[in-house]
């Protein structure tokens, strides 16, 4: 049964979900950029040089600390995007 | 012309007890067990009196009444409708369709044979009298 | 640690595997699935993608190149946590189109063209044949490190055992059912086990190695900056391009798109999947640089470091460790196997088996068991699968070149993802650009990359991978166009896919789409729009049901087309019958019924066969758009009102229309009483008058006393049937509820009804064994209804030498009996009535009985909680019974 709702009340719950969708689509965006931006970081410890250079651990800690962040978004994400599956789909 | 009746009946049973009445009055009965062809039949043999049943195989009796009526040489052959319903619509159907006399079964043996003396005995004249007290 | 030991320890880990798979399909096949479908089972499947490579070869590949082993996890990462955008998009059409793998879609998307199809299945086969191959060498590689060699094994033979024992598994239960969207529940769950054997494995060894050799975090984090990967350099192309080579490839995948794809049960488990999945690669990659890192510090300078995840323990002395990785990387190496050679299989068969079988004989689409056909193709095909995985494996055993096979094959199946991609996201995608693209791609990956990966003078001499060929530079294969000095994976990648993507660009921009390209376009792209996802596609009513359903059961057997086409005839409002009317929507479902099991481009073939060609014209679509166009104007509230009120409309007709039937029905009735007991009383008056005048000879006054005997008798059985009626349909049956056996009741059923027509010889087949069940139910009604059906057999089929057949089976709690003869059946316009009271059929004139019989048998079958229907297109009339098991009585009385 459709009838007519108070439309500020209704309008906030499709909205928010739209916006989950949007910061879906936007993340692997950000995570590959992320992701790639060790390339334009100074090259870590070239064999000799000492001075300056990254460390290998450090990278390490990076990359993973960086995926557990994207996992832990992600799952954050996943049950309100799984719920409106059956929506209508796209703005 | 003569005493030949035609019977148009699937009921075996009862077409062998109508036979024997009316073979007994001096009738000559012939017989056909399903509706296909019987106007035709009719049409050929030309009989004094039509029995016709109205739920046979092949086709209905009102189909067959119509479609004999529907022939100059078989139009004023007087036709009895034997009927197992009871229903008013039967019966309003069949004298629509052209019946000059209808016997709802089952029937009295005195019934039939009086309808058959009486509608070959006033087949000159076209149409009897309408009901009768031979109709149940 | 002993060999023996060893090669037990795998065999048993195979029995426990073949127990999951088995248990699993009983499971399945009961109809409880409860965590078998669930998204943990779904996650754990898509695990695959971490194969042997990943198991061995990542620490092999961090040893070497340092941090790059990762760009291989972080690029399906990025796809997962990115589900929204194709993956999403992707499970959707491949279960509204049932699609049965990636060469199905392809095919499927531009027009369910097969050329693109084989193109496909072809590509793949080439890519992926030296990835199994791989996989095999893997675990011949573990199984080296164990032996010594006092007991060592033929590499060769182990081999060849491996690949033997996979295909054997992989055809028990990848070849049981057909359609490729319901099944492999055993597999997949097989596979979510050897997932979980594979990820402890793995952290057990890396927590051995972090806080057993290394001592803790923070000593680790020491030792790596002190070890020789930190001289590691990030190379920003290979960085970037292999990112982005391992993202298309978690999707390009054969046996990535079956888990993810084919073998989804609910689109819910992807969003799941979309942070479990990353989770999991994670979690395999986290010990990958403090394995590789310790295994450089302890282990002799000449060790393999593909194999350090085995032998540091070994090395260590932890027997019982480094037999739990050696599961762990056969776990691995398995499972890829299985689920490729599954998934090149349905391509194999679909594209170019089954196809190639109908072309020479056209009419065995509804002449041969077609069923058998593709089962058979599908085996045969894993068959081939794994001698060609074996044959790759003998002929480049142990060289080099097997290294960066999984590089090299991921470049191969990425060239499918400008045809997929831009499939799904652009209508203007055409057939012919989707070929020209896959076609250059394909070439260019096999001339930059394949061919060269041999080696110099392998199948490339040296002097064309130095000079070009004849001579001419700007052809030579690792530096095309003149680009020199890039690395040559990547400048295989780059060129590639760049002269693929620019091809289907340009040749789709250029060419005109058929209708049906632009209709599967347009559902394809469109798949979020309800209504738009089946377009009609057929003209109406040209079909026959009864031949759609003898297809339909040659290739999903009898059971799975009957339940279809039931549910089908349910869905369109007919109760009694089974056959649907072939309208277009039917026609279309039956269609993605068929192409879940052959694919799509046979499917179509097949059904065109029956129809008369695909009915799309250019007006069709044009219908299609302004429908569209139509249902675009209005707002959603007036759309919803509308279909209220049809709706209501609808319910409201259908109850007038009902009613209306009702009191037809009535009067019919009463009407028809009233003639069954008139006629048998008229012949009793008038014989009985005829008596009543005495007259008589004796003889006469015998047959007409017989007479009227035999009618008396008729008067009380239609009586005796009436009442019964009254009763039954009135539901105040009182059943006597018993364990019978059934053969008892069919065979009392067989000698009562010997009465009817005692002089024809009619032969039974019946299956005893089956047969031989007990049911709780009322064993008079029950055998009452089998004395109706086999009389009528007996009575009415005109076969020369007449059969009747009980076949039976199980269902669930229900068990399945059909009475078949072989005589004309019953025509098709007379089906929906025959189980209405006093229903005859033309024929049959006026027959012994009043047409009650198989009206009494719906009831008494509804009142023992059972339905009865007219089974059609099966040669003869056949009724199908459906009874439960155990009648219990509160369920009694209201039907199936």
């Amino acid at each position: 049964m459709r009838r007519p709702r108070r439309p500020l009340f209704l309008a906030r719950l499709p909205y928010r979900r739209r916006r989950l969708r949007d910061a879906a689509r936007l993340l692997p965006v950000f995570g590959g950029f992320l992701f790639i931006l060790p390339v334009l970081w100074a090259p870590a410890a070239e064999p000799g040089a000492e001075a300056g250079a990254r460390l290998l651990s450090s990278d390490v800690v990076y990359f993973f600390g960086v995926w557990a962040g994207l996992v832990a978004v992600s799952a954050a994400f996943a049950p309100g995007l799984a719920t409106t599956q059956d929506e209508e789909e796209e703005d | 012309m003569g005493r030949e009746v035609l019977l148009i009946e699937d009921e075996e049973n009862i077409a062998e007890a109508i036979r024997f009445i009316l073979t007994r009055d001096g009738w000559q009965v012939v017989h056909l067990a399903e509706g296909r062809g019987a106007a035709r039949r009719a049409a050929e043999l030309m009989p004094a009196v039509v029995i016709l049943d109205t739920m046979l195989p092949g086709a209905s009796g009102l189909e067959i009444l119509a479609e004999m009526r529907s022939n100059l040489l078989t139009a004023h052959l007087p036709v009895v409708m034997l009927t197992a319903k009871s229903q008013p619509r039967d019966r309003e159907a069949a004298e629509r369709a052209g019946a000059d006399r209808f016997l709802a079964k089952p029937f009295a043996n005195a019934d039939i044979l009086a309808v058959v003396r009486e509608l070959a005995a006033g087949r000159k004249t076209g149409l009897g009298p309408s009901g009768g007290a031979a109709v149940a | 640690m002993p060999f023996n030991l060893l090669v037990l320890a795998c065999l048993a880990y195979v029995v426990f595997l073949f127990c999951v798979a088995f248990w699993v399909e009983r499971r399945a096949y009961a109809g409880r699935f409860g965590w078998l479908r669930s998204p943990l089972v779904y996650t754990l499947s898509l695990s695959i993608y971490c194969t042997a490579w990943t198991f061995y070869g990542a620490v092999g590949y961090a040893a070497r190149s340092g941090m790059e082993f990762l760009t291989i996890y972080l690029g399906p990462t990025l796809v997962f946590i990115g589900w929204w955008w194709v993956l999403r998009k992707l499970v959707r059409i491949g279960r509204k189109h049932r699609v049965t793998s990636i060469a199905d879609l392809i095919s499927s998307r531009f027009g369910k063209s097969n050329a693109l199809g084989v193109v496909v299945t072809l590509m793949a086969v080439v890519a992926t044949t030296p990835y199994i191959a791989l996989q095999l060498q893997s675990v011949v590689l573990s199984f080296g490190v164990f032996s010594n060699a006092a007991d060592s094994l033929d590499a060769g033979q182990t081999a060849i055992w491996v690949a033997g024992g996979l295909a054997v598994f992989t055809i028990i239960f990848g070849t049981r059912n057909l359609d490729a969207q319901e099944q492999h529940h055993g597999i997949v769950t097989a596979i979510a086990v050897e997932a979980v054997v594979k990820l402890v494995a793995l952290l057990a060894v890396g927590i051995f190695v972090v806080w057993g050799l290394a001592g803790g975090v923070g000593a680790m984090l020491d030792r790596i900056d002190a070890s020789e990967l930190s001289a590691w350099t990030m190379q920003p192309g290979r960085w970037t391009g292999l990112i982005f080579l391992s993202a298309a490839a978690v999707i390009c995948l054969p046996r990535m798109f079956q888990v993810m794809v084919v073998e989804n049960a609910d689109e819910g488990h992807l969003a799941t999947a979309s942070w479990a999945f990353p989770a999991y690669v994670l979690a395999m990659s986290l010990f990958i640089v403090p394995i590789a890192v310790i295994g450089l510090e302890r282990l002799p300078d000449h060790a393999n470091p593909d194999m350090f995840v085995l032998t540091l323990p070994l090395h260590e002395g932890q027997n019982a460790l480094a037999m739990l990785a050696f599961l762990g990387g056969f776990s691995s190496a398995t499972s890829m196997v299985i689920i490729e050679a599954i998934a090149l299989s349905t391509m194999v068969s679909n594209h170019i088996l089954v196809p190639g079988w109908l072309r020479l004989r056209p009419q065995a689409a509804v002449a041969d068991d077609l069923r058998g056909v593709v089962l058979n193709a599908r085996r045969l095909s894993i068959a081939a699968v794994m001698a060609m995985g074996y044959g790759y494996y003998q002929l480049s055993g142990g060289s080099a070149a097997l290294a960066s096979i999984g590089l090299i094959a991921f470049a191969g199946v990425a060239q499918f993802l400008p045809a997929m991609v831009g499939g799904i996201f652009w209508r203007g995608a055409t057939k012919a650009g989707a070929m020209a693209g896959l076609l250059i791609g394909f070439v260019t990956w096999a001339y930059a990359l394949f061919l060269p990966s041999f080696g110099p003078d392998a199948v490339l001499s040296a002097s064309l991978l130095a000079e070009g060929p004849w001579g001419v530079t700007w052809l030579r294969p690792q530096a095309l166009f003149g680009v020199a000095g890039m690395d040559p994976l990547i400048h295989a990648i780059f060129w590639s896919l760049m002269l693929n993507g620019t091809a289907f660009f340009v040749i789709s921009v250029l060419t005109f789409p058929s209708p049906v390209e632009r209709l599967q376009g347009a559902a394809f792209v469109n798949v979020f729009d309800e209504g738009s996802g089946a377009p009609r596609r057929w003209s109406r009513g040209e079909a026959e049901p009864e031949e759609l359903l003898v297809m339909a059961q040659r290739i999903l057997g009898d059971e799975e087309a009957q339940v279809l086409f039931e549910s089908e005839a349910r869905g369109q409002g007919k109760t009694q019958s089974l056959l649907p009317d072939p309208t277009p929507e039917f026609i279309s479902t039956l269609e993605q019924r068929l192409a879940g099991s052959v694919g799509a481009a046979t499917a179509h073939a097949m059904i065109s066969q029956l129809v008369g060609g695909a009915a799309v014209s250019v007006g069709d679509l044009m219908a299609l758009a302004s429908e569209s166009a139509e249902r675009a104007e209005h707002s959603a509230q007036l759309e919803a009102q509308r279909a209220e009120l049809a709706r209501t409309a609808g319910a409201l007709r259908e109850v007038n229309e009902k009613l209306t039937r009702l009191s037809v029905q009535k009067d019919a009735f009463l009407s028809q009483i009233s003639h069954e007991l008139r006629t048998p009383m008229t012949s009793i008056r008038a014989f009985s008058e005829i008596l009543a005048e005495g007259d008589l000879p004796p003889e006469m006054v015998a047959r007409n006393g017989r007479i009227i005997h035999e009618e008396t008798k008729r008067l009380t059985r239609l009586l005796d049937d009436l009442l019964d009626l009254s009763v039954l349909e009135n539901g105040k049956v009182t059943l006597s509820l018993t364990l019978s056996n059934l053969r008892d009741m069919i065979d009392r059923a067989i000698q009562a009804s010997e009465q009817v027509k005692p002089e024809r010889e009619v032969v039974f087949r019946r299956d005893l064994m089956r047969e031989n069940i007990f049911l709780r139910t009322d064993a008079d009604r029950l055998t009452q209804v089998f004395i109706n059906l086999i009389s009528n057999a007996r009575k009415y089929c005109e076969a020369e030498f007449p059969e009747i057949r009980i076949n039976l089976r199980m269902r669930g709690g229900r068990v399945i009996i059909d009475v078949i003869d072989n005589g004309r059946g019953i025509p098709k316009d007379a089906q929906s009535t025959i189980f209405e009271k006093f229903t005859r059929l033309p024929e049959e004139g006026r027959a012994k009985g009043a047409g009650l019989g198989l009206a009494i048998c719906r009831e008494i079958t509804e009142n023992l909680g059972g339905t009865i229907a007219y089974l059609p297109g099966q040669g003869g009339a056949a009724f199908r019974l459906i009874l439960p098991l155990r009648l219990d009585l509160g369920a009694q009385g209201q039907g199936g």
